[in-house]
């Protein structure tokens, strides 16, 4: 049962791999952006899990409230900043592909390795 | 208030407010020129920090005033004094130095952009090494490589395209497990402020998600690192993108990524976790003789001088990496030694290289038949770095090669294997540099290159103070020297 208990982990390193595989295991550029995403937001999905405290709630002081427990919002802000890198990676990343099919006419990798190949 | 106090705020706050500043100057030339003013006002303030620190003075900033661990705090010590040399310097001489390249290989109505992502890759960088918490570093990082994934593609090649998208995936991945690293370690410890965590690390009861997690921290950080085999991303990305971009990231990119992971094993983890002093060598020695081993053998094959530079890059890591898997003082002095004397030569390999690629089309050692008869000034100054990258005495590569020689003999038997591998590696540097010069003075050269003639001034003028520099530190090697022993001392004086 305490195996079971952790089962936000086990989708953390579920959802890890497939975003992994799929950047392995794809040649379509967009496919792999998909898995590189896929793969950061296991990540976020981690640090959410362990900033719950159970039986915590939001971080707010009220009037005639005492005794709270509070979950930590740290972990929180930190994914913030961390999905805005994600974000930000995702878009340069299809930016990079837009060029690429532009310029080669392909997002296939076989695809573009063989046209420089013949070059 | 004096100044002095905010210098490592200053360092980083420069050029990542110059940035924005950058994309607004649109006429020629005027980005550029505040990129470089940005850039040369980094490097005095690397150099008045690095003045303060030898004087023993430790630099400690709190941003905005909050103390840590609530605040974020920078920190300069000797190690990172090194390093910020390194990043400013090279940034600066591949600004300047590189005009002429530059102008020839960016669009005119990108360079605004293009300078202003530059800002930011050195803004990042100096933020990496200056930051004292694990998470702001993480920030840098990510903020350093999206600008220098946009500065790799900004270049006239398309197959810059693809290697910067490998390159993209691969180093997104590495931070990613840095990320994961650091949410195990914050699990466990409750703070992200380096110092802290090496304190309360200690009262950790299970040990095993640091482990974990210094095992997720390594690999992340190799992978920015481009320790061999974890080098795919490295070759084709330096080989096409613009030769200007190229001096500056082959000289100071995977040095930090390095820089972090030294900083992270010795300081948080090493004294923490049981045998981790041997996991550490274990892990890393053989990396360090693989990469010094191949890499140098893929370069002696190569046809192309670009990524013949490029392979040589990682074999120079590989011995970064053995020093520090020596964990010893002498080896970690070697490894940060290494670091600044290889930036010395190999920014001023790539800097020759730029001039090259002025006056020649393609960068194929066939292509470049003769190319000592009608640029004999920058062969020269070729020919005294790849002395130095070989590591021939007068030169600085002499330096960190003997001081990695010494420690490695240092540890006994198992050293003189070591110390072999360091040789044939050094022979094979020898055989690559060779290949270049064979091909430029001995060649006859092609009838349509007659008419090449001699690189730009600017152009010339920052590769031969960079290759003076490679002699001078060769000679008088007390200012690198006094750096790495102190980083080395401060690393290894996180040990039990």
């Amino acid at each position: 049962m305490e195996l079971l208990g952790y089962y936000n982990y086990w989708v953390f390193a579920l959802l890890l791999m497939i975003g992994f595989y799929a950047i392995i295991a794809r040649g379509n550029l967009i496919k792999k952006l998909l898995g590189l995403s896929i793969f950061q937001s296991a990540v976020f999905l981690m640090y959410i899990t362990m900033n719950k405290v159970e039986g915590g709630t939001a971080p707010i002081i009220q009037k005639g409230v005492e005794d709270q427990i509070f979950s930590n919002p740290l972990p929180q802000v930190l994914i913030l900043t961390a999905i805005v890198v994600g974000v930000s990676t995702t878009a340069l990343g299809l930016a990079i592909v837009v060029r690429i099919k532009d310029t080669y006419g392909s997002i296939e990798e076989h695809e573009i390795f063989e046209a420089d190949e013949s070059e | 208030m004096n100044i002095s106090e905010h210098l490592p705020a200053l360092q980083v706050v420069v050029p990542l407010l110059s940035a924005p500043i950058a994309v607004l100057l649109s006429p020629r030339g005027l980005a550029w020129a505040a990129a470089s003013a940005a850039s040369l006002m980094a490097f005095a303030i690397a150099i008045a920090i690095t003045t303060g620190v030898l004087n023993g003075h430790t630099f400690y900033y709190e941003m905005g005033g909050w103390s840590a661990p609530y605040g974020i705090a920078l920190g300069v010590d000797a190690f990172s004094a090194l390093l910020l040399l390194i990043i400013t310097g090279a940034s600066s001489a591949a600004l300047i130095g590189g005009r002429a390249s530059l102008e020839s290989q960016i669009e005119d109505h990108r360079q605004p952009l293009f300078y202003s992502a530059w800002l930011l890759a050195v803004a990042g960088l100096i933020g990496i090494v200056i930051s004292a918490d694990a998470f702001n570093i993480f920030v840098f990082m990510e903020i350093s490589s999206l600008a220098s994934y946009v500065l790799i593609s900004g270049g006239p090649d398309r197959r810059a395209l693809p290697s910067v998208f490998k390159y993209l995936v691969m180093g997104t991945i590495g931070a990613t497990f840095y990320l994961i690293g650091i949410g195990l370690v914050y699990m466990m410890t409750g703070t992200l402020n380096l110092a802290d965590m090496e304190a309360r690390i200690l009262d950790v009861a299970d040990q095993s998600p640091i482990l974990v997690a210094a095992g997720f921290i390594t690999i992340g950080l190799a992978l920015k690192a481009a320790v061999f085999p974890l080098h795919a991303w490295l070759p084709n990305a330096y080989t096409f993108a613009p030769h200007a971009v190229t001096v500056f990231l082959a000289a100071c990119a995977t040095k930090v990524a390095l820089y972090v992971l030294l900083r992270f094993d010795f300081f948080v983890f090493q004294q923490n976790l049981d045998g981790h002093n041997f996991q550490f060598s274990a892990f890393l020695m053989p990396l360090g003789i693989l990469a010094v081993l191949c890499a140098s053998a893929y370069a002696v094959y190569e046809k192309n001088l670009k990524r013949l530079l490029a392979y040589s890059s990682v074999a120079q890591i590989g011995y970064i990496i053995l020093g520090a898997s020596l964990v010893s003082s002498e080896g970690l002095t070697a490894g940060s030694m290494h670091m600044f004397n290889h930036a010395l030569a190999k920014g001023c390999l790539f800097l020759a290289v730029a001039c090259l690629a002025l006056r020649f089309s393609k960068l194929n050692l066939s292509d470049l038949a003769g190319a000592a008869k009608v640029m004999p000034w920058t062969m020269a100054a070729f020919v005294i770095a790849g002395l130095s990258l070989i590591g021939v005495p007068g030169t600085a590569g002499f330096i960190s090669k003997w001081t990695l020689l010494t420690a490695v003999m240092g540890i006994g038997i198992g050293g003189l294997f070591l110390a072999l591998v360091i040789i044939i590696s050094s022979l094979m540097a020898v055989v690559y540099i060779w290949r270049v010069v064979e091909a430029t003075y001995f060649e006859a050269s092609k009838n349509d290159q007659l008419k090449v003639k001699e690189a730009p001034l600017g152009l010339l003028l920052v590769t031969w103070l960079a290759a003076l520099a490679n002699i001078y530190f060769g000679f008088n090697s007390a200012l690198p020297m006094e750096l790495s022993s102190a980083a080395a001392d401060l690393l290894m004086g996180h040990l039990k």
